[in-house]
């Protein structure tokens, strides 16, 4: 198998661990705690009282426009990354394309400001 | 380590090792954050002496900690859902291993060496999101549910700055490979003074202050803590967790603050280096074999300076608002990290 290949294992290997980690303390755990579980132990914690409504209770996401700005920035970083690698073979060429590129980004995140929907709301 | 495993120890040998390795990198950082800074640091600041009864000063105070949480009762409400619920946790600590396995110790200890290894420790951080998110929906909670939707609403603000700030210092290095950022800085030079190196913490200071914001909040540690928002929130997502699954969470936070802490060493500070230019070496493969040792000690020193900055802010500044945490990423930290980009490209082709 090549080195690439083999880093990569050495990725899946500590996701193994991690989840081997915790899954033998809670084991571990779960042979000293105890378990005397109740109607008003299990109950959803609300300050105290008993709780209103459902806990999966409607709000209001305010951010979803942050999340499409988001991936449009993020789809950005993924292409100035290879560029920023390779920057001394492309020159005063790849600094004027790139230039040209944050540019038009940065537009669209004047627009977003100016739209007001980079407010809280 | 592969020098000291390449002849002898085979692949599946290594392998033992590097996870032994991964989990001294995660743990022993966890632990030692905890005791001198949450524990220690934050008690002098507020003038008082903190845990004094476990060992000499305290210093046995985890060990008791940990023999306390294994005896809670591990509850899951009725009302939660179960398997997600109990997931949550494993999710958060997953992503603290496999973000630290990028991290290089020395010119030979690594565990793993990718090409794209800091765009790789980049895209796994986020994972993270996904634990605090399924706990935030999975505990039917009304302050989990807000706890764990401002989270990832804060996540995802200062990724971005995090990311534009980390691409100043692949400008500047000309690889996304974390053991040729810390070769680069190392064997660099400051118009020809080579004594202290190039760590980029110098020709790259603005990258570096937007990224220790970024981390500061990725981490959710004070002036960025809505996500847990005591005063408001309880807990925030993790309100119903309660036994040694909320002590995952609390291990994964701060695991996650030391490995953030070294990456943000190996970026910014050298890593695990001394200047090249002490003992006369010119390229990686002339650095001495005992650097191997040296290194996982430097990284950790420099890991504790980084951190150091990160609970001072930690300790000594209130909460923001949920309105000027976003409006404090989209309109200040990612247009000046875009400026950051351009000058440096504009220096990096000049000069």
């Amino acid at each position: 198998m090549s080195d690439f290949l083999r880093s990569f294992l050495t990725v899946v290997w500590f996701g193994l661990a991690a989840i081997l980690i915790a899954g033998l303390l809670l084991w571990v755990a779960s042979l000293l705690r105890p378990s005397k579980p109740g109607r008003e132990k299990l109950l959803t914690y609300e300050s105290g009282v008993d709780p209103a409504g459902e806990g999966w209770s409607q709000s209001q996401v305010r951010y979803y426009i942050f999340a499409l700005l988001f991936v449009i920035f993020d789809v950005e970083a993924v292409f100035i990354f290879p560029w920023a690698t390779q920057l001394e073979r492309y020159g005063t060429f790849g600094l004027v394309e790139m230039a040209v590129f944050v540019f038009v980004l940065l537009l669209g995140l004047v627009y977003a400001w100016r739209k007001g929907v980079l407010r809280w709301v | 380590m592969s020098w000291l495993l390449a002849f002898e120890v085979p692949y599946w040998g290594q392998s033992v090792f590097r996870v032994l390795g991964g989990l001294v990198a995660v743990l022993l950082p966890a632990g030692t954050i905890v005791y001198v800074f949450l524990f220690k640091m934050m008690s002098f600041m507020q003038s008082r002496l903190g845990p004094m009864e476990a060992g000499p000063y305290g210093s046995l105070q985890l060990v008791a900690e940990v023999g306390k949480w294994l005896q809670k009762e591990d509850i899951v409400p009725a009302n939660a859902d179960r398997k997600i619920f109990k997931m949550a946790p494993v999710v958060v600590l997953l992503s603290t291993f496999l973000l630290v396995a990028v991290v290089p110790f020395g010119p030979d200890a690594w565990f793993t060496n990718f090409e794209t290894g800091i765009f790789y420790a980049l895209a796994v951080s986020s994972v993270s999101v996904l634990g605090i998110l399924m706990a935030g929906w999975a505990s039917a909670n009304k302050y989990s549910l807000l706890g764990g939707l401002r989270a990832a609403g804060q996540l995802i603000a200062y990724e971005l700055p995090m990311v534009l700030a980390v691409i100043g210092v692949v400008i500047q290095a000309g690889t996304m490979n974390l053991q040729e950022i810390v070769v680069a800085q190392n064997a660099g030079s400051i118009f020809g003074f080579d004594g202290l190196g190039n760590p980029y913490i110098i020709t790259q200071f603005v990258g570096f202050v937007v990224f220790m914001i970024a981390i500061q909040a990725e981490l959710t540690q004070t002036p960025f803590d809505m996500p847990i928002a005591e005063s408001e929130l309880v807990s925030g997502y993790m309100t119903e967790y309660s036994g040694f699954r909320f002590l995952i969470f609390f291990i994964g936070e701060f695991a996650t603050a030391g490995v953030f802490a070294m990456i943000a060493s190996t970026l910014f500070l050298g890593g695990w280096g001394v200047p090249f230019a002490w003992f006369g070496w010119e390229s990686v493969d002339q650095v001495d074999n005992w650097m191997n040792f040296a290194g996982p000690v430097i990284v950790i020193t420099k890991m504790m300076l980084i951190t150091f900055l990160v609970m001072w802010a930690r300790f000594s500044y209130p909460r923001f608002r949920e309105d000027q945490l976003q409006r404090f990423a989209w309109k200040v930290l990612i247009p000046i990290s875009l400026v950051n980009i351009m000058v440096t490209a504009v220096f990096k082709v000049a000069l």
